[in-house]
């Protein structure tokens, strides 16, 4: 894994990528910095932080995009997969060496608050907890946009497929507003998914019957549990799906100095599924 | 040394190796021979574990090498169609790299990767960035990247496909060399490249294994079975049919003309058939 790890992080000094992820970041935190910390004279540096996710958005793209698409289009994918090496170090030999590129820029942040101190007031805990909640988030979006350019051979669609699917979880929140709140919408809805859910299953297996009996099982629990109680349905769906809002944690650190142990928990549970996604996806074309 | 029972490979609906069966002893040198799309790459790629198999297994020294990768594949050395090389890295970072990545030991790292630089002649182009060498020189890097910690098996997918005749010669003088201490697969659509270089032929067609044995055998097992065809126009038939028995007498004992009747008006087809 040492060697991977090592071979990942330096391709990415070789090349430029690195150094434009790098200054690309600093280069806006620089900004944001200066116009709300400096000029606006704001104590509060996650402040910046919760202006730069939009950064991030498009800076992790640009790293994650030829993580596994490039190997797959040179061939190389054939010398990892052959050697006495596991597919899980292979993964996490690349995942690491793109954590440590956006490392990097998340050490230099932690320079801004003594800057503030210098000035005046600072609030050292809250600005480090929400570094700390940055870094953790990026490492979320590395994940998937690792995840993503396993997909593909090609660079381009795995940085604009990354972006497109960073951008909804940007505005997941706001997408989350035009879900209905009343129970029954809610009872259609969920049903429909699960129906999905039904259909999926018959693909896979190619049996009919299960699926069939599981369709039926969703529909009787669904309506059943509506008939008894239907307030369980009222705002259902943008409840659950507002607890996935990967952006809230930084919200909460920034709005509120709330810095939750469930949303670290999160972020590592997605990142986790991603990776074991991306191994998934890499096994899938060995066999098929 | 490998045994490969019962493989199957599908693409899809596509059957690209069809229940192949064969063992590798060591110390030889084996030629894969077959047109393009006989299912020698894929069974190449599966063997070294790039590629899962339909059905079928492999054992490398006794490891299955899906059951026990890290010690089949340790065992193997593999240089595939195109050469998995990384543009950015400079022959010698990437050689290291393939050492690293093989688990080679740091205190003989150094001497190894001197002496497989020596004996592929990578020594002017060490220092050069990989994207920028030419076809012939890639193709040595690959060579160098598969033989590093020196394994006892080495698979080599045409490793001389794309390169000029000097250097054609020089890859089969190295193939030979390596002969000595292991034992080496090697995959190619050229009859006269196996024929030269190789101790055992298998002849793979359509995913099947048609023939296994060595050059000289199946050489004697063709032999004889060539045929003549004339098609004659004109003469009545007894004349040559005549004629050609008195050549057949003279020829080697074995053969004897068949007149098989005129496909065309007037003429007559004869043909030289082995006698079997």
């Amino acid at each position: 894994m040492r060697a991977i790890y090592k071979r990942e992080l330096d391709s990415y000094f070789h090349s430029m990528i690195g150094y434009v992820f790098i200054a690309f970041f600093l280069a806006f935190t620089g900004v944001y910095f200066m116009a709300y910390n400096l000029n606006y004279g704001y104590p509060i540096f996650s402040y910046v932080l919760s202006s730069l996710v939009f950064i991030l958005l498009i800076a992790i793209p640009v790293l994650t995009m030829k993580s596994f698409s490039e190997d797959r289009k040179s061939r190389t994918d054939q010398l990892l997969l052959t050697a006495p090496v596991s597919l899980g170090q292979i993964v996490m030999g690349k995942y690491l060496a793109m954590e440590t590129v956006y490392l990097i820029p998340s050490l230099v942040f932690c320079l801004y608050p003594l800057v503030i101190k210098m000035q005046g007031n600072a609030y050292l805990l809250t600005d480090y907890c929400g570094i700390l909640m940055f870094f953790l988030m990026g490492c979320v979006f590395i994940s998937i946009g690792m995840f993503l350019s396993s997909l593909t051979e090609s660079q381009i669609i795995a940085a604009i497929s990354s972006f497109g699917v960073l951008l909804v979880l940007y505005l997941w929140d706001g997408i989350l507003g035009f879900l209905p709140s009343s129970a029954l919408l809610n009872l259609i809805i969920l049903l429909v998914l699960l129906s999905l859910v039904s259909v999926l299953v018959w693909h896979i297996t190619g049996n009919l019957v299960i699926a069939g009996v599981l369709e039926l099982f969703f529909l009787a629990a669904g309506i059943i549990v509506y008939a008894v109680d239907s307030s369980l349905y009222e705002n259902l769906l943008p409840d659950v799906l507002g607890k996935l809002d990967l952006t809230a944690p930084l919200t909460d650190v920034v709005a509120s100095s709330l810095l939750d142990t469930g949303s670290i928990i999160l972020y590592l549970s997605v990142i986790g599924l991603f990776i074991f996604l991306t191994m998934q996806s890499i096994q899938k074309r060995r066999w098929s | 040394m490998i045994e490969v029972r019962n493989l199957v490979k599908y693409y899809g609906d596509h059957m690209a190796v069809d229940h192949l069966n064969f063992t590798i002893q060591k110390g030889q040198i084996y030629g894969f021979l077959g047109p393009n799309g006989a299912g020698k790459s894929t069974t190449m790629n599966i063997m070294t574990g790039y590629l899962g198999a339909t059905e079928g297994q492999i054992l490398i020294n006794g490891h299955d090498i899906l059951a026990e990768p890290y010690k089949a594949k340790r065992d193997i050395g593999y240089l595939p169609e195109q050469p998995p090389l990384y543009m950015d890295m400079t022959v010698l970072e990437y050689l290291k790299f393939v050492a690293a990545l093989k688990l080679i030991d740091k205190s003989i790292k150094s001497a190894q990767l001197d002496q497989v630089i020596s004996l592929v002649r990578l020594e002017p182009v060490k220092n050069r960035l990989i994207k920028n060498l030419s076809k012939g020189y890639r193709q040595r890097v690959g060579l160098a990247g598969a033989l590093i910690g020196f394994p006892e098996i080495i698979i080599l997918d045409e490793p001389t496909v794309g390169l000029d005749p000097q250097q054609i010669i020089e890859i089969r003088q190295l193939i030979r060399g390596l002969a000595k201490d292991h034992t080496v697969i090697l995959s190619s659509h050229i009859l006269s490249e196996v024929r030269e270089v190789c101790d055992h032929i298998m002849i793979i067609y359509q995913g099947k294994l048609v023939a296994s044995d060595t050059p000289e055998n199946l050489e004697q097992k063709m032999q004889g079975n060539e045929t003549i065809e004339l098609l004659v126009k004109g003469s009545p038939r007894g004349y040559f049919l005549d004629i050609l028995q008195k050549r057949a007498s003279s020829a080697p004992p074995g053969q004897h003309p068949d007149h098989s009747g005129g496909y065309f008006p007037g003429a007559h087809l004869f043909r030289v058939l082995p006698e079997q």
